[in-house]
């Protein structure tokens, strides 16, 4: 498995941390109430197929990357900055 | 058919033709009193344990793919009751006891080995951490002995006990722990429970679960309808598919966990050997492969295959730990999919739709639990009472943050695990 950075290019998969589900970037506010909370913490989509997720280029240039990944197939579609992603 | 030494011997003079298929192979019926959604492990003992412990028969187990073609097969057959918390621990003791009478209730042959399992310890912190541990297992009425260095070198001569990294310190040692046939073990709970009348339907796919007003009334499937007043989801990596058809969302993510098998050997590996700070473990199967493991890939994952750079973790660990191993020649490689939690714990419970029951979140340690897991499952089902071993195995503790069992000690998060 090999992730394209938009800073550094194609790299090992090994450069990267795996955070988990995409959705942390969407924080629920502080009165969101427990659903919300327990929705952001814990439950899961968990989808078989197109997925996206939070890499750390971790042994590259330091960014969190949005990565769009197949979990079936292992196919990496490409990969944009954290922060260029809208909240 | 009841098998017994006599019956080998009998065929054997016979031309082995009395043989027969050890469960039937039944069209799914339009209603019955309670659906098991997954024919792995867990699903299979669930519904022997309905047929024997609560005299429920009639039931069906749909499976949509073979019997023993799922995480039951895909795994690395270790069987042991070292748990540390209240909750984890008192659940896996007591699967332990069934495994231990396992195959004469079964009446077959699942070929398990109480071949002792060492888990390695590297300092002094992890000496006293293993020690503690070994306490709760005696407090818990099972067995732990804690081993020196020259106690552990007794055992497993050929390891490398100065390796600079992580010298050998000493090991706790689990006498009761060991391993099984994995297949067998599906097999034995199927033809168990076929021969209770329960309904063992393969190639049979849940495409979605019926509710109304809050009460489950049955599931569709890829075979046709099917009207049940209970449904038990037990699909271990699959669950978020399968409670989505239910309108939950799960605490569960999937990940892909890997294995390995060398060439049959002589046999040299006499116990289940654990090496945490690799994040390795290895044993011996009967036929003479090493059967060895590491950690999940940590990515999210349905491939049931995993990538290079964890094979090569393992590879490494393996050489570290017993340089011998060099010399043998891996067979195969595979992976299967993981349900994993937030705390690294399983959960058994009702859900918020009546009559709805799931089992799952097992992590990469389901395979030690089918007994139990199936007996508690059957019990919550049959009765709607939680069973004292597996009490604590609540789907809301993640919500709540009451009564979280992070037995690793990482912390409750997802990646974590």
């Amino acid at each position: 498995m090999r992730i394209e950075c938009p800073n550094c290019g194609e790299r090992d998969r090994r450069e990267f941390t795996y955070q988990g589900d995409a959705l942390a970037l969407r924080r629920p506010a502080v009165d969101a109430g427990e659903q919300a909370w327990d929705d952001y913490l814990h439950n899961r989509d968990n989808p078989a197929g197109e997925t996206k997720d939070l890499w750390f280029h971790e042994a590259g240039c330091g960014a969190w990357l949005v990565v769009e990944r197949n979990t079936v197939t292992h196919t990496v579609q490409g990969a944009v900055l954290a922060e260029k992603v809208k909240r | 058919m009841r098998y017994s030494g006599l019956q080998v011997i009998k065929e054997g003079l016979f031309g082995q033709k009395g043989w027969k298929p050890v469960w039937r192979d039944p069209d799914p019926k339009p209603e019955y009193e309670a659906i098991i959604i997954g024919g792995g492990g867990h699903g299979l003992s669930t519904a022997y344990y309905l047929a024997k412990e609560h005299g429920l028969t009639n039931i069906a187990v749909l499976e949509k793919g073979y019997i023993g073609g799922g995480n039951v097969g895909r795994n690395t057959t270790i069987v042991r009751a070292n748990y540390f918390l209240p909750g984890n621990s008192e659940f896996y003791s007591h699967s332990l006891k069934l495994w231990e009478g396992m195959e004469q209730d079964l009446n077959y042959n699942v070929m398990h080995s109480q071949r002792g399992l060492i888990n390695l310890f590297h300092s002094d912190g992890q000496r006293d951490a293993f020690a503690r541990r070994g306490n709760a297992m005696i407090n818990q009425g099972d067995d732990a002995i804690l081993l020196d260095r020259d106690g552990v070198r007794e055992h497993l001569p050929y390891l490398d006990f100065d390796t600079s990294r992580f010298p050998i310190y000493g090991g706790l040692y689990h006498p009761r722990g060991g391993t099984a046939r994995h297949d067998a073990v599906a097999w034995g709970y199927a033809r168990g429970a076929d021969q209770r009348g329960v309904d063992i339907i393969q190639n049979c796919e849940v495409t979605g679960i019926d509710i109304e007003g809050g009460v489950v009334k049955g599931v569709q499937t890829t075979r046709g309808a099917i009207k049940a007043k209970k449904v038990g989801i037990v699909v271990a990596g699959r669950s978020g598919q399968v409670a989505a058809m239910a309108g939950m969302r799960l605490p569960i993510e999937s990940h892909v966990l890997q294995a390995f098998v060398t060439e049959g050997l002589k046999p040299i590996i006499d116990h289940v050997v654990s090496f945490g700070m690799g994040h390795f473990y290895i044993s011996q199967s009967d036929k003479g492969g090493l059967v060895f493991g590491g950690d999940i890939d940590f990515y999210s994952s349905y491939a049931s295959r995993g990538n290079l750079p964890m094979k090569e973790h393992v590879m490494e660990a393996a050489m570290t730990l017993m340089p011998m191993i060099g010399k043998a020649r891996v067979l195969r490689s595979w992976g299967g999919i993981m349900d994993m939690t937030p705390d690294g714990s399983p959960i058994i419970d009702k859900t918020p739709t009546k009559g709805l029951f799931i089992d799952c979140g097992w992590c990469y340690g389901g395979f030690k639990a089918v007994p139990g897991s199936g007996f508690s499952f059957a019990h919550l089902m049959a009765t709607g009472d939680y069973h004292a071993p597996a009490a604590k195995f609540r789907l809301d503790r993640f919500a709540t943050g009451v009564g979280l069992m992070d037995e690793e000690g990482t912390g409750s998060q997802h990646n974590l695990h």
